[in-house]
């Protein structure tokens, strides 16, 4: 098989540009890869194999023609299945999307146009999961563990990185869903500051929080991804209109000087040894290299977790009203009037979890209870962002842990709906705040499993933490899963 | 026990922009099911709404005709319930912070003029159409309205009778279309109201407890609909129980209301900010600019007509409501005519005319100087006051000017008094019973004969010189 795969994204865009390889045979080497090892991971919904060959030869055309191509022309990701690729099926990994074919393409999608689709990454239906065990559709499997999950909700966008079944890929992070299975598959996953990638076309979970964001094999990988995804979109009103950088100029390596804060809040209680001690391992990395490590305090944290849970599960609720059975996707049999479409296809198509947050979240909007939920939560939501506002007086970039833990077992947490929650303390408040971060492979624990640690920003300070990410990545042990016994 | 009705309304108008509130489909009425759809309007996932801001500098132009004080800061809201014709499931409102408030419009009582306020004006969208049909036994959504710009107004609860209702939605429609924000049209549905009605015993200060009535699409069915509503809910207070909150539906062919929902059963919409759309912050400075762009508004030219042409309140009241008529009658008198001429033709032929075309004051084929022109030929003696009646309608249907169309039809007046004498002496051979009555001392046959020399020359006859040849051949009797 072509070594190809085993390539970033930054090699493999000089070695295309340069006419030494094809789109084709690289996306035909990426397929073959799939072949062989998605029987073990089941990282994909849905394969397109087809589409993603012609993409390749479109390509490969145009740039023999000498057509103007983007950085990343021809190289194949894969794409998280709530992110609306035209003609392609796009299911949220639920029943209740079974069947949707979009007639329209995601913003980003758009913007990645040259870019073969090899397929629709699993995920947690509708996004809403911290391990992809609620997908409708498979288990994804962690390539470092087959029996441990890989993460979510984006866990087959990480998964399929980690097993070299994409060279990168797209998620989307709400609370954590791109940096968490990122953390716990061993590779870069980085969501956007707030605005920065537009929404368009991600089917919606939690608008006020949702980002569209890269999972990558590197550092320098997730700057050339970002590159193409950000920038204004005049259809998405959240998108912010400012210029767009090149992250590839952050890529210096140089941290002299950079003020990196370690609050103490999220090292503290709840997070594993193993976890903890690698998080200040990278901080004594950053030391040795000229940065200025302290210790810092985001108070607020504690109460980040119940906050999230109140204001996406609000915005759930009023998001997924849409899936009725009336216009598109799954509709119940046999029902006799309209208002039995809905209660029979809404109790058939969507699976516990979803449920779970759709109760969860009418009911803290229901009349009565609004002030002490949503209301309380929102100003709980302004009191976190002050809090990050004050320290980001001091620090460039936050040092945290991505994930308490690294990845259980299947069913572990799937009993207790609060544990599962748990496992998003680290990552929830930056959603809650709009600000970029970044998880990166630290090394691994005892039993061999990726330990990420977590870069966080101040508001458009994206660039902060690939600066940082990029000149930490040189220090970290480089680690790959063995799949099926072989690399 | 003497009663008294309190009404409070609540109007959708839908806004007359040229695409839809939240995306670019086109904003119109009518066409095939389905067609002016796009994935933003029927909700498809993954999209989002882009706020048109015509829907914004509209409702604040709704507002400042109104009177209101327009928002520094305003935000849109979702409001959440399940029906097929609601695609998302949740419809984008304003709820806290509304575009306007504390407004109010004058109407024209039998008391004499009255203040009725205007609590708010929010902008939201529109949803679609589902219908069923019974003899196939199928459902049908048409989300060609789904996204079409409204705004609400609601007013306070300061109307006291139907007919102040009918006023007030007379005042408030004439004043939308007056600013051009929406046209109005009862039966496409552009303008639709929810009716808040309570009674009371004359002289109690609290108000008594309201019902809302949904569904009433007209200005008669709103009149209908409190009258029904009051006897209802008198009848309920006399018979010594108690009126009960509640929504009704307004069924008006059956000139009945009906029990929607109980207050037990009313909509919990939970409302919560709109996260896919930011607030709004509206600057004063477009706020000025809206407000210098305003025409004159009707309550506005109704005082002028009555000042500078001297015309009655009553003339200047109904031509000032209507768009088409201001304009008309400032381009009539602009033309020379007589004020009060002129809105003598624009309230009696021409208002016939256009109820008998089924068509509206906006649709006058011709303009002032048409109207000024038919007034002229009357008064120098061209045509007569009646072949002018006569050739309105030609007016309406050729863009012939008056006096084209008198002469092409041959109805030039006939002054000539030789000509009317002999015409007259030929009905006095056609009648002798009339001469013998005449001269038997019956003077009022002179009508009758008048009438018949106007027969004999199709109304041409100039009146006046039939009176006087009349006179003298009466005489020569």
């Amino acid at each position: 098989m072509s070594e190809l795969i085993f390539k970033t994204a930054h090699e493999l865009a000089d070695l295309l540009e340069k006419k030494e390889i094809s789109s084709e045979e690289l996306t035909n080497a990426q397929f073959e890869r799939i072949e062989k090892t998605e029987k073990y991971i089941d990282a994909y919904i849905s394969l397109n194999k087809e589409g993603a060959l012609n993409k390749a030869r479109e390509i490969d055309r145009k740039r023999a023609e000498g057509q103007k191509l983007s950085h990343l022309a021809g190289i194949p990701a894969a794409i998280k299945d709530n992110i609306c690729t035209k003609g392609i099926t796009t299911t949220c990994a639920s029943k209740m999307l079974y069947n949707f074919v979009p007639p329209y393409n995601a913003s980003v999608m758009d913007r990645l146009s040259d870019t073969p689709i090899l397929g629709k990454a699993n995920m947690d239906e509708f996004a809403m999961g911290s391990s992809t065990e609620t997908s409708y559709f498979k288990k994804t499997k962690n390539p470092f563990d087959t029996g441990r999950i890989p993460g979510g909700s984006s866990g087959g966008s990480g998964a399929a990185v980690s097993a070299s079944e994409a060279i990168f890929a797209l998620g989307s992070d709400t609370g954590g869903s791109i940096r968490q299975p990122a953390s716990l598959c061993g590779v870069v996953g980085f969501k956007p500051t707030y605005g920065l990638v537009s929404r368009y076309g991600l089917v919606a979970f939690a608008s006020s929080l949702d980002q569209i964001g890269p999972f990558t094999k590197d550092i320098h990988d997730c700057a050339l991804v970002l590159n193409e995804i950000c920038g204004h979109d005049e259809h998405d009103s959240t998108s912010l209109d400012i210029p767009t950088a090149d992250f590839t100029k952050a890529l210096t390596g140089d941290v002299k000087g950079m003020k990196i804060g370690v609050p103490k809040e999220y090292i503290g209680e709840g997070v594993s040894d193993e976890v903890r001690e690698k998080v200040l391992e990278a901080a004594r990395e950053f030391e040795k290299m000229g940065a200025e490590v302290d210790e810092c305090s985001l108070s607020m944290m504690p109460y980040s977790l119940a906050a999230y849970y109140l204001i996406s599960s609000a915005e759930a609720s009023s998001n997924l009203a849409r899936y009725d059975g009336i216009r598109y996707g799954f509709r119940a049999d046999g029902c006799t009037d309209v208002d039995e479409v809905f209660f029979k296809t809404r109790s058939e198509g969507f699976g516990d979890e979803v449920k779970r947050r759709i109760m969860l979240g009418t009911f803290v909007l229901s009349s009565g209870y609004y002030d002490a939920y949503y209301k309380k939560a929102q100003k709980v939501r302004t009191l976190i962002r002050e809090d990050f506002n004050k320290t980001f007086e001091k620090y460039d970039v936050l040092l945290a842990p991505t994930s308490p833990c690294t990845a259980w077992k299947f069913g572990e947490k799937s009993a207790d709906p609060l544990e599962m929650y748990a496992a998003d303390i680290c990552t929830v408040s930056i959603n809650i705040a709009g600000l970029p971060a970044a998880s990166m492979p630290f090394g691994v624990d005892k039993g061999g499993l990726p330990i990420g640690v977590q870069l966080i920003g101040k508001p458009l300070g994206d660039a902060d933490i690939i600066r940082a990410g990029y000149a930490l990545e040189v220090h970290a042990p480089k680690i790959s899963p063995e799949i099926g016994g072989a690399r | 026990m003497k009663y008294e009705t309190v009404v409070g309304l609540e109007i959708h108008a839908e806004l007359s922009t040229k695409t839809k509130i939240y995306c670019s489909c086109e904003n119109s009425f009518g066409g095939s099911e389905n067609t002016r759809c796009c994935p933003v309007c029927i909700g498809l996932p993954g999209t989002l709404p882009t706020l048109n801001k015509k829907v914004v500098e509209y409702g604040i132009k709704a507002g400042l005709a109104m009177n209101c004080e327009i928002a520094e800061y305003s935000k849109q809201d979702r409001k959440n319930y399940f029906y097929p014709d609601l695609p998302k499931a949740y419809q984008i409102s304003q709820f806290d912070f509304p575009l306007c408030e504390h407004g109010f419009v004058i109407i024209d009582t039998e008391n004499g003029q009255k203040k009725i306020g205007i609590t708010r004006i929010h902008i939201e969208e529109d949803a679609g159409k589902f219908t069923h049909d019974p003899y196939r036994n199928l459902s049908r959504v048409d989300y060609n309205r789904g996204g079409v710009p409204l705004i609400e107004i609601v007013s306070e609860p300061d109307i006291r009778s139907s007919a102040e209702a009918n006023a007030f939605l007379e005042a408030v429609r004439s004043i939308l279309k007056c600013i051009g924000v929406s046209d109005c049209k009862m039966q496409e549905g552009s303008l639709r109201c929810d009716v808040n009605v309570s009674v009371r015993p004359e002289g109690q200060k609290e108000f008594g407890v309201r019902s809302e009535c949904k569904n009433v699409n007209s200005f008669s069915g709103a009149v209908r609909a409190i009258d029904y509503e009051r006897a209802r809910q008198i009848e309920i207070l006399e018979s010594g129980a108690e009126v009960e909150q509640e929504t009704r539906r307004w069924d008006d062919m059956a000139g009945k209301s009906f029990l929607l929902r109980s207050k037990e059963e009313a909509h919990d919409y939970r409302y919560f900010p709109e996260p896919d759309l930011m607030p709004m912050e509206i600057s004063r400075g477009w706020v000025e600019e809206i407000r210098e762009s305003l025409p004159e508004l009707p309550h506005e030219k109704k005082a002028r007509f009555m000042a500078e042409y001297g015309l009655p309140e009553y003339d200047s009241g109904l031509i000032s409501v209507s768009d088409g008529f201001s304009k008309l009658l400032d381009d009539t008198v602009g033309c020379g005519a007589a004020p009060k001429e002129a809105s003598n033709w624009i309230l009696g032929e021409i208002s016939k005319e256009i109820n008998e075309r089924c068509i509206t004051s906006d649709d006058v084929p011709f303009g002032g100087q048409a109207l000024a022109e038919l007034i002229a030929l009357i008064n120098k003696g061209t045509i007569s006051g009646s072949i002018a009646k006569q050739i309105v309608p030609d007016m309406f249907e050729s863009d012939k000017s008056p006096e084209e169309i008198v002469k092409a039809k041959g109805l030039l007046q006939i002054s000539d008094e030789g000509e009317i004498a002999k015409i007259i002496k030929e009905v006095f051979e056609a009648n002798p019973k009339a001469i013998e009555d005449y001269k038997g001392g019956k003077t009022n046959v002179r009508g009758f004969l008048t009438g018949q020399v106007m027969r004999a020359t199709k109304g041409k006859a100039n009146p006046a010189v039939i009176n006087k040849q009349l006179e003298i051949e009466l005489g020569k009797l």
